[in-house]
């Protein structure tokens, strides 16, 4: 029996054989790290001083970034990794394209894939769309956020981030999450970022701390293993890294906290409210941030801020999932 | 090359005096191909690569006054034969070497040399980081089964291995002994080069 469990696991530790990057729900810890750790590779790719930079490990693929709502920061990561790993691409906005009048998503994708894409980037506002499309199509899918349900590619770049500073301070190659603390601050009820982070940080060992108003955070959000704190003091003593999210003041009209200023005196991460965090502690932000509103503009500019490094392991990251997954997983 | 059974299918290619002797005797043959000592730059095929070229490095310096700069190369994003759902996703290391290569002479070192297609890959990676004077390879076995038009410039030693066996090189550094083996599939450790 025992046997049969081990010949049928698709998370032998090492082998990748996921089709597909749907959700961070769906994977092991063991793929979790696969990933991380065949991220740094291409982080030396980026960073090539002489020479090219981009590898031939997706030369003659064509990758559609299909993206049903509006993105700079993902799409731009997204065709900047499949350059870097030397695929073609194509990008389909559907706000602005004809592609879309009113076709059902799968025929919408059976037309790009008649077209012979190898992986499709797809965001969109329904929950479950990357993964509706996943079971019935070929080509591989990467979810880059589907409503509020999650943003993988975001959450596998912040524990990357997270790792290689706490691997950097201890001086330690192989340290690992376990036992970090972690405090994700504002709107957590309408961010799929937050929602993939938790399932990343759970599976990684760290200790997820979330605070925002009552109003912000979803009710039994606990069963997913977390501690939820409404003052932020109590976030922030002894937190490694503080997490600030973005208040999506396009859905702030239904009125869920009282108002922007009662906010920032509540939640806002800066100098004050930081003299509660540990001095070593790391500040994120997946972008793009509302200066002065959930964090202040010096703290983003500051030291501890690793707010741009997000940004360029958020390349290489997405340039280790279209590998394993075009390079190693089952068509 | 003769080889002795050691019992349980396990042949001895090289002990460590072997390799000693064959590191020593590339070296010297390496630096008189390459008597501009300074053009001269060492790339470890990762991983058993790396160390071997730290040994070479070491006896260039005895043999030259002059370290050459060795650095590693792990070929994993040139490879050509990635299959879906089969082998190891986890890569072996980064590439990493602080020097230049254009204009100098660059020496690939291997433990194994087989099919030739690490070494088509780790040519490619090479040019993507400039322009080489040249490329030479150092390999420490040689065990036939080529694939590609591809030999090594300083060999240690060549064996024949029938099918169902494996080369295993063990190094000190890594494995805690320096020997070569010839093993039958299966009962292997250390690596193999392709």
């Amino acid at each position: 029996m025992a046997d049969a469990e081990r010949s049928v696991s698709s998370t032998q530790a090492g082998v990748w054989t996921r089709k597909d990057l749907i959700g961070i729900e769906d994977l092991s810890r063991e793929e979790i790290e696969l990933i991380l750790d065949t991220a740094p590779q291409f982080v030396a790719v980026s960073q090539r001083e002489s020479g090219i930079k981009k590898v031939p490990l997706l030369q003659g693929r064509l990758v559609v970034n299909w993206f049903h709502e509006p993105s700079t920061r993902t799409r731009t990561s997204f065709e900047l990794a499949a350059k870097r790993l030397s695929a073609d691409t194509l990008g389909i906005n559907a706000s602005t394209s004809s592609f879309v009048k009113g076709e059902t998503l799968h025929d919408t994708l059976a037309n790009i894939e008649a077209m012979h894409a190898d992986v499709i980037v797809l965001r969109h506002g329904c929950a479950g769309a990357p993964h509706i499309l996943a079971a019935s199509h070929a080509s591989h899918i990467v979810n880059a956020g589907d409503g509020r349900h999650e943003h993988p590619t975001q959450a596998l770049l912040d524990v990357f981030t997270m790792r290689e500073h706490i691997r950097q301070k201890r001086q330690d190659p192989a340290a690992s999450l376990d036992g970090i603390r972690v405090s994700i601050v504002g709107d957590i009820q309408h961010s799929r970022v937050a929602r993939s982070n938790i399932w990343a940080l759970n599976k990684l060992g760290a200790e997820v701390t979330l605070c925002g108003p009552p109003t912000l955070v979803p009710v039994e959000v606990e069963r997913m293993g977390v501690t939820v704190t409404s003052r932020l003091e109590e976030a922030l003593t002894g937190a490694d890294v503080v997490y600030a999210l973005r208040i999506q003041l396009e859905r702030q009209a239904k009125g869920l906290f009282p108002s922007l200023r009662e906010y920032i005196r509540l939640f806002r991460i800066d100098p004050l409210s930081l003299r509660h965090a540990p001095a070593h502690a790391l500040i994120m932000h997946p972008g793009p941030i509302n200066r002065d509103l959930e964090l202040a503009a010096e703290v983003a500019d500051g030291l501890r801020s690793v707010i741009l490094e997000q940004v360029s392991n958020g390349v290489a990251i997405r340039m280790a999932v279209m590998h394993l997954l075009v390079n190693h997983g089952r068509a | 090359m003769n080889t002795h059974d050691t019992g349980a299918g396990r042949n001895v290619v090289m002990d460590a005096t072997a390799i000693q002797e064959a590191l020593s005797r590339m070296a010297r043959e390496i630096a008189e191909a390459n008597p501009d000592a300074h053009s001269l730059a060492l790339l470890g095929i990762l991983s058993r690569g790396r160390p071997l070229a730290e040994r070479v490095a070491g006896i260039l310096r005895e043999l030259t006054g002059v370290t050459p700069p060795v650095g590693s190369l792990a070929t994993t994003l040139y490879r050509d034969d990635f299959r879906a759902g089969v082998g190891r996703a986890k890569p072996r290391g980064t590439t990493h070497f602080d020097f230049n290569v254009d204009g100098r002479t660059v020496l690939l070192v291997d433990d194994v040399l087989a099919a030739g297609r690490t070494i088509r890959a780790a040519m490619d990676e090479v040019m993507d980081y400039g322009r080489p004077q040249r490329i030479q390879l150092a390999c420490l076995v040689d065990r036939g089964g080529r694939e590609l038009p591809i030999r090594a410039d300083y060999l240690g030693t060549s064996v024949s291995a029938r099918s169902g066996y494996w080369v295993s090189v063990r190094l000190q550094e890594m494995d805690g002994e320096d020997i070569v083996l010839l093993q039958r599939r299966g009962a292997a450790e250390g690596t193999e080069g392709a």
